[in-house]
């Protein structure tokens, strides 16, 4: 089949300000979101999907922890570490938090060099931001495995009531497996912007579309979702 | 009286997005096997769909046999039921309409009607299939497994689900079931962004939201609550695999299982009740919505007539989309909860019958001195409009609490689901496959063929369906494989059971003549020409039939009017295409 004549995209028509603007968008034609491109459009929607997974998985922790009729084990003190002697209650945690935070505003960087066209300056902040995620990860895995040497299981732990283990082991995993993945994407996309591919305009392995950096502040929107919903499970897990 | 204007689509704005490049595909492996091109997946989810909706079919046709006749036929001991009448209903609500309606129906006509070359993200669009057909697999896999399938009840509810007195409780069935569920999910995620996005940001020039064909309207808002709904059972699934499998307590109280007393304890499986019906109630919606979508079209097509209330048909998907997620705890009065609530929830579901009862007066108003063509869209259309109803008088009983609780666990709750979600989407699935197969194929379905398989369909299923209401109300329980001796209930209710099973039957074996048809006419049915119903939708304007990859040619279409300029006066023909710019043309569009 013959590619498809291109048609030569213009600056769309004059629109009102305000919320005016808003309904306008709402009622025109090809794009509801102007200038938004389907890759970003997808995204946001996405992360609306996944919110009520989180919302979810947060809202049955919170139950579970309501409704417990034997004590929840005290967050202060099961995450307390003793560092030099010093007994720091949620020390590990607070230094995760930091670190995931901070990796956020790498990302920002790089969304920004990225859209001045700076490749290398994108991969290197987007090669932090995922050591960042790593480093995160990692911790992650010593404090699982902390707890687990101190006899937490899914299934029980020695200070009180058996769902602060599952929820605990539920929802920082699934939200470690979501950090994991975003280091992964960051690791593809540094590599293409390194490489050049949204210069040359070199299509994808799977997709067999061009790419362009516009990728890297959607894995930003990705990353940045991460860490917001680290601060709600930092509130309502470790702070409660 | 209509508001006939002219000169609409003169201030036609420019292209906003570049057209999309495609990929092209090079072998016959990446353009009928691993295809990008949304109208080879949707034949692909529905060609699936139907295929485990068949092995559903049969399930039924065993269950009704041991219910009509529990002494003749030994086929189905207490635990088959139970796990028939599980994979019955999960296979048919997921994996069949679900299914059906958004990977088949959305992935065909989404980007046909809105104009587009194809879905946004192909690449993921495909993955969408393969991702489903792999949670099939899983699900069909449980029937191989040790202990079969589960038999929890479609619902799955702990901690029965996964106790040893339920079938696959503590064998292979719960867990396979959990896992396709969750399989499932990620593979919808995928395409329903794509069918979001698509709607949204991915429109041919002049097609506005408010022009679009209601058929995209269901499927777009359908979708949208998908993408909200199924996280909750996500979530529940994940949870209940974890008591499953870890040992967690999620939803598992103390226990005594066989004398025994459990590890578990301090679990609330209420909560898993609110988790899934959460995803349970925008569910009935998420089939309902692109049915009503659907019907609105072919009525207004085959009765030449534009769609009535077009705006008001709108917000009544929107609003019956948005309402639907605060109604869910209408499925769990006996599950016991405060009377408040009860109040809340039982206020809210009867608001629903509000812009529901303005759709259907919509529908039968546009009908209303129409210029009715009996074709078979037409009657299967005409069909739904009156199941619908059925179902939906039935559902003003149960969403009462007072009333809802004796009635809840016998067969009367049987009959409202199956008329109301059962019957009534699946006579839109009929009727849409009898409208745009023409577009699918380039064929005409055989139409004395369509004919005997109307009116088995229609007459059998109220056959079946109505006395069943009955049954329900003289106390006669669900879930039950047998009856027994039961005091309470009239001898005659055997042999109503007796001809409700045979009628299930009769009614079964018209949809193998209906699948004789789909693979009969691909061969032997009438050419169909472009446009056989001289419709107005963008999909029937396309330059080939079956539309081509890229589906439009060279130059994509521009719209000028809305879906519905039937009959408008002055008009040459019956019918203006919606991308016919008529040089001072009226339509039938409201004012923007």
């Amino acid at each position: 089949m013959s590619a498809p004549l291109k048609t030569h995209p213009a600056e769309s028509l004059p629109r009102p300000a305000g919320m005016a603007g808003l309904a306008a968008d709402w009622a025109s034609d090809q794009q509801t979101f102007k200038k938004v491109s389907w890759g970003k459009a997808m995204m946001w929607i996405f992360l609306l999907s996944d919110t009520f997974v989180f919302g979810c998985f947060l809202l049955a922790y919170m139950v579970a922890r309501m409704s417990t009729t034997v004590p929840w084990p005290n967050p202060s003190e099961v995450f307390a570490l003793e560092i030099a002697g010093t007994h720091m209650p949620l020390i590990l945690i607070a230094i995760m938090t930091f670190v995931l935070i901070s990796s956020s505003g790498t990302m920002a960087m790089a969304v920004n060099y990225g859209y001045r066209r700076d490749r290398k300056m994108t991969a290197v902040l987007m090669l932090v931001t995922a050591l960042f995620g790593a480093t995160f990860v990692g911790m992650q895995a010593f404090e699982w495995s902390k707890l687990i040497a101190e006899g937490v299981r899914p299934w029980g732990n020695p200070w009180g009531a058996a769902q602060f283990g599952s929820s605990f082991f539920m929802i920082t995993g699934f939200h470690g497996t979501h950090v994991t993945f975003g280091v992964i994407f960051l690791l593809i996309i540094a590599r293409k912007v390194w490489r050049g591919d949204f210069e040359t305009e070199r299509r994808g392995f799977f997709t067999s579309r061009k790419g362009r950096y516009e990728i890297v502040e959607i894995t930003g929107l990705y990353w940045h979702f991460v860490d917001l919903v680290w601060v709600f499970i930092f509130a309502f897990f470790y702070l409660w | 009286m209509v508001d006939v204007r002219s000169g609409i689509g003169e201030a036609l704005p420019p292209p906003e997005v570049e057209d999309v490049e495609l990929y092209h595909p090079h072998s016959w492996w990446t353009r009928y096997v691993f295809s990008q091109d949304a109208k080879i997946i949707a034949i692909q989810y529905a060609t699936t769909a139907i295929a485990i909706g068949m092995v559903a079919l049969v399930l039924s046709w065993l269950m009704r046999l041991q219910l009509g006749f529990p002494d003749t036929f030994q086929l189905v001991d207490a635990e088959a039921y139970y796990q028939y009448i599980t994979m019955h209903g999960m296979i048919m609500v997921i994996y069949l309409l679900t299914a059906l309606f958004l990977g088949g129906f959305g992935n065909y006509l989404i980007p046909l009607m809105v104009g587009a070359r194809d879905m946004v993200f192909p690449y993921a669009n495909m993955l969408s299939y393969w991702i489903y057909l792999l949670a099939v697999l899983v699900l069909v896999a449980s029937f191989f497994a040790p202990g079969g399938p589960t038999g929890a009840g479609w619902t799955l509810y702990p901690p029965q689900a996964v106790l040893s007195g339920t079938p696959g409780g503590r064998d292979w069935g719960i867990i396979l079931m959990l896992s396709s569920l969750i399989i499932f999910i990620i593979g919808f995620t995928m395409g329903g962004l794509n069918y979001v996005v698509t709607v949204l940001q991915g429109r041919a020039r002049g097609m506005t939201l408010m022009r679009m064909p209601l058929t995209v309207w269901g499927i777009f808002t359908a979708t949208v609550m998908a993408l909200l709904a199924f996280p909750a059972l996500f979530v529940a699934c994940v949870m209940m695999l974890f008591d499953r499998l870890l040992g967690t307590s999620f939803f598992m109280p103390a226990i005594v299982e066989m004398g025994e007393q459990l590890q578990h304890g301090g679990g609330s499986p209420i909560l898993f009740q609110h988790l899934f019906w959460f995803f349970g109630h925008p569910e009935v919606y998420i089939v309902a919505l692109p049915a009503f979508g659907i019907v609105s079209d072919l009525i207004s097509t085959h009765a030449r007539k534009n769609i009535f209330g077009y705006r008001m048909m709108v917000w009544a998907i929107v609003i019956i989309g948005g309402l639907s997620f605060i109604v869910w705890a209408h499925h769990m009065y006996v599950s016991g909860m405060n009377p408040y609530f009860g109040f809340f929830f039982a206020t809210t579901t009867l608001i629903i019958a509000v812009p529901t009862a303005i759709k259907v007066y919509n529908w039968v108003l546009t009908l209303w001195r129409g210029d009715i063509h009996l074709t078979l869209p037409m009657l299967f259309a005409l069909a739904f409009i009156v199941t619908f109803v059925n179902g939906g008088l039935t559902g003003l009983f149960l969403g009462n609490v007072v009333v809802d609780v004796p009635l809840s666990d016998t067969m009367f709750v049987v009959a409202h689901f199956h008329m109301v979600m059962g019957v009534a989407p699946i006579l839109v699935i009929f009727g849409a496959i009898y409208h745009w197969y023409p577009k699918i194929t380039g064929r005409m379905l055989n139409e004395t063929l369509g004919q005997i398989h109307f009116w088995v369909t229609f007459v059998g299923a109220y056959a079946i369906f109505f006395p069943m209401h009955y049954v329900g109300l003289a106390g006669v329980p669900r879930r039950y494989h047998e009856l027994g001796e039961a005091a309470f209930v009239p001898e005659s209710i055997n042999d109503l059971n007796a001809f409700i099973s045979i009628m299930a039957l009769i009614v079964g074996a018209a949809q193998i003549l209906f699948l004789f048809n789909l693979v009969w006419s691909l061969r032997h049915g009438r050419e169909a020409g472009g446009n056989p119903w001289r419709a107005t939708t963008l999909e029937w304007q396309t330059p080939e039939t079956p539309p081509p990859h890229g589906n439009w040619g060279k130059e994509l279409p521009v719209v000028y009017r809305w879906a519905y300029d039937y009959s408008v006066p002055g008009a040459p023909e019956d019918f203006i295409p919606q991308n016919h710019p008529t040089p001072g043309g009226a339509s039938h569009e409201a004012a923007p």
